[in-house]
């Protein structure tokens, strides 16, 4: 009986020892399901979630206080991936944060910018370029398209131009046929 | 001698179509009304203008300057003016366009200066710039600058070095005739490779139905004395012409998964890059042409030397066309892609000109539900499980089609060939690998995306913080300064010199102030005085008329 007892708080001793050890050694840094949400989110840091970025809004997720469909750029796909990661419902794009637009970037007329440096301050990605009284101008392959920049240009000199398609980026369509041939117009 | 072969997996036998096309002997192509010579025709980046609207350029002119670590240069195709350079349509499935240089022949043909290259007494490095600014690309039909090829690998040599004239695919001859007609080129580019690459021997694989082609090589390579140099004839079977399918067939070789074939020595040209590596360096031609076989629905099959920039319109032209054609393939019927139109250029890519109508490719039967029959897999050259990778990738599971090897499906067809239930397999592959890839970039910006803006959040803490390093560093100065009065005036005297600095301070201030005066409102003349009284009053006019609309 004593023996029994022995054995089991001895064992009992030696793994708690074992995990204790491991809580400490092995000890996570952050929030793991925030960095799993993040890295689903576009990175745009638009801040239209209504949080200045997109890991604060994936701590709001990961938290429980924001709806998985408050990311516009993201969009429906970007939803859908959240929902799989979560195991939430499916929902669609909260209309007011926004819409989900054609990926975009950020176009400065560069006859029209008086150099005042506002957009390089309100640009999270430091994409944009210039120095007070001289031209500014937009690094396209940094830029996330978050239109952060339109609204503090006190000229609007600043547009959202829509990326092309070219040969280069296009994409394969997903294989449709008709199954009643179609017929001629 | 006969050398023991190998066999690789799978594969079909097709009707291949090629006797009409062999009729002929090549035939240069005459120079069109306009070349438009698209600026990007091999794989990596696009290439820089290095020429302007209205300028006189010659045959062989560098029109495009080879741009980042994988590209090359593009050529003028003969001597004349540039007309424009504007967006033109692409030979792309996609039919979208992208920037051409127009150039209009005057006629006269006139080569650049140019010389034999003296490469065996340059740096392989020095070798290698000639071929990137010479333009030399892959011609087997996947583009890939040569120059990054040519490379004993991390060895330092090469095992084996793989001329590929297999050329598998039904209907086209291109290779087939250049080995017969110009075989001292092939054999002596191929010579060129093999001391480039420091290869141990070089085996040209061409397929046993080009009996003509595998004598003139091996009588060239008699003429010509290169050593270590042997023709090999393989079974003619699709897709023997498949880079790791030739390598498997000479070598025995399996170069698997995600590894390169230079790490096991072997590396692998077609035959008419070899030649136009010899042009490139023994001629010191850039490469502004090449052959190409048009065949399927005209009356006069053929293979041209075609530079490139001709529009296929003009190339068709050529072999009189028949009156139901309605399709040009640039390529083969298995793995070629569908024009957008008949103006589209001839690029370095283009080795076949398929013409097709609706009797020759009738409308593609609908497909059936797949029945998982395997034949596919039996098919499939690249050990592949293609109904799997179907699946997935109609499913959009991405992730699981990338685990079944995805990738290393090399859409030669034979899957969709076989498949009873007739689906077109590849172009699910096609989808789903588009997909991934513009995945991957997104996730690669996004990725980018994150670390700048990690980045501006620490430095602008860090700005913060050197905002308050500095201030505080400035307060315990001045505090140091008065606990030094302080200490010397003795303590009561501390207050006085508290007013004392605060006296002195407002001292500083006032002086400065003056220092501002005048204003340049100040001792003006009556004019300006009056100017300002004009303007002040346009101002309000101005305001009001605003604050009324």
């Amino acid at each position: 009986m004593l023996s029994a007892l022995l054995v089991m708080a001895l064992g009992a001793i030696i793994l708690g020892g074992a995990l204790g050890f491991a809580a400490v050694k092995f000890r996570v840094e952050g929030d793991p399901l925030v960095e799993k949400i993040d890295s689903i989110l576009p990175q745009t840091q638009c801040g239209q979630c209504g949080y200045p970025g997109c890991r604060p809004y994936a701590q709001a997720i990961a938290n429980g206080d924001a709806e998985i469909n408050c990311c516009p750029p993201g969009g429906e796909d970007g939803i859908r991936r959240l929902a799989d990661l979560l195991g939430r419902e499916f929902k669609p794009l909260s209309g007011e944060h926004g819409i989900e637009k054609p990926r975009s970037v950020a176009v400065i007329d560069e006859n029209v910018c008086i150099g005042c440096t506002l957009c390089i301050q309100a640009c999270p990605v430091d994409a944009i370029v210039g120095a007070a009284k001289q031209m500014h101008t937009v690094i396209a392959p940094q830029c996330t398209g978050c239109e952060l920049c339109v609204e503090p240009c006190p000229v609007d000199c600043i547009a959202m131009k829509p990326i092309a398609e070219t040969v280069d980026n296009w994409k394969w369509k997903y294989p449709v046929f008709e199954i009643t041939p179609r017929k001629a117009a | 001698m006969s050398r023991r072969l190998f066999s690789f997996h799978g594969g079909v036998k097709p009707a291949y179509h090629k006797a009409p096309s062999i009729l002929q002997p090549i035939q240069a192509a005459p120079l069109p009304a306009e070349f438009v010579i698209p600026l990007h025709q091999s794989i990596g980046g696009i290439p820089r203008p290095t020429v302007t609207v209205g300028e006189r350029v010659r045959k062989g002119q560098m029109v495009g300057a080879p741009d980042g670590n994988v590209t090359s240069a593009v050529h003028a195709s003969t001597s004349g003016l540039v007309k424009a350079m504007e967006m033109r349509r692409m030979p792309h499935t996609s039919g979208l366009s992208a920037l051409c240089v127009i150039l209009e022949p005057d006629g006269r043909d006139e080569w650049i200066d140019h010389a034999p290259v003296p490469w065996r007494e340059m740096s392989p490095n020095a070798v290698r710039d000639i071929l990137r600014d010479s333009g030399v690309v892959g011609l087997g039909g996947a583009v890939f600058p040569s120059y990054l090829k040519v490379n004993p690998g991390k060895r330092g040599h090469l095992d084996t070095l793989v001329i590929n004239g297999a050329e598998c695919e039904p209907f086209i001859t291109c290779d087939d005739m250049q080995m017969r007609e110009r075989p001292e080129g092939v054999v002596r580019g191929a010579g060129i490779l093999r001391d480039l690459t420091q290869a141990a021997r070089v085996l040209v694989g061409i397929e046993d139905n080009k009996p003509e082609a595998i004598a003139a090589m091996k009588a060239a390579i008699e003429r010509t004395g290169e050593e270590r140099l042997e023709v090999v004839a393989v079974p003619t079977r699709y897709p023997a012409g498949g880079a790791k399918q030739l390598i498997r067939v000479l070598t025995g070789i399996e170069v698997p998964h995600g590894k390169r074939s230079t790490d096991y020595g072997v590396q692998c040209f077609n035959t008419g890059t070899a030649h136009a590596i010899h042009d490139a360096l023994e001629l010191g031609r850039p490469m502004i042409s090449r052959i190409v076989t048009v065949a399927g629905n005209v009356e006069r099959p053929g293979n041209f030397e075609v530079r490139f920039g001709t529009p296929m319109r003009e190339l068709v032209a050529l072999c009189g066309p028949k009156p139901d054609t309605d399709r040009l393939i640039m390529g083969g019927p298995m793995m070629g892609f569908r024009m957008p139109g008949d103006e589209v250029p001839v690029v370095k890519a283009t080795n076949c000109v398929l013409v097709g109508s609706p009797a020759m490719f009738p409308p593609p039967p609908p497909e059936m539900p797949c029945i998982r029959c395997g034949e596919c897999v039996k098919a499939c050259p690249a050990d592949l499980t293609p109904f799997e990778m179907y699946w997935f990738s109609r499913a959009k599971l991405f992730g699981k089609a990338q685990e079944y090897h995805l990738f290393d499906c090399i859409e030669c067809g034979c899957c969709a060939y076989v498949c009873p239930s007739r689906i077109p397999l590849v172009d699910y592959y096609r989808f789903a690998k588009s997909e991934i890839w513009a995945r991957e970039q997104e996730k690669a910006a996004a990725d980018q995306a994150r670390d700048y803006y990690e980045f501006r959040l620490a430095r602008e803490e860090r700005e913060k913080q050197e905002k308050a390093a500095k201030l505080a560093a400035k307060a315990a100065e001045t505090k140091a300064k008065l606990a030094g009065q302080a200490t010397a005036d003795g303590a009561a005297a501390a207050e006085d010199a508290h007013k004392a600095l605060i006296a002195s301070a407002m001292g500083k201030a006032k002086t400065q102030q003056d220092a501002v005066r005048p204003r340049n409102t100040d001792s003006l003349t009556p004019e300006q005085q009056a100017q300002v009284a004009e303007a002040e009053a346009r101002r309000t006019a101005n305001t009001e008329a605003k604050s009324d609309a």
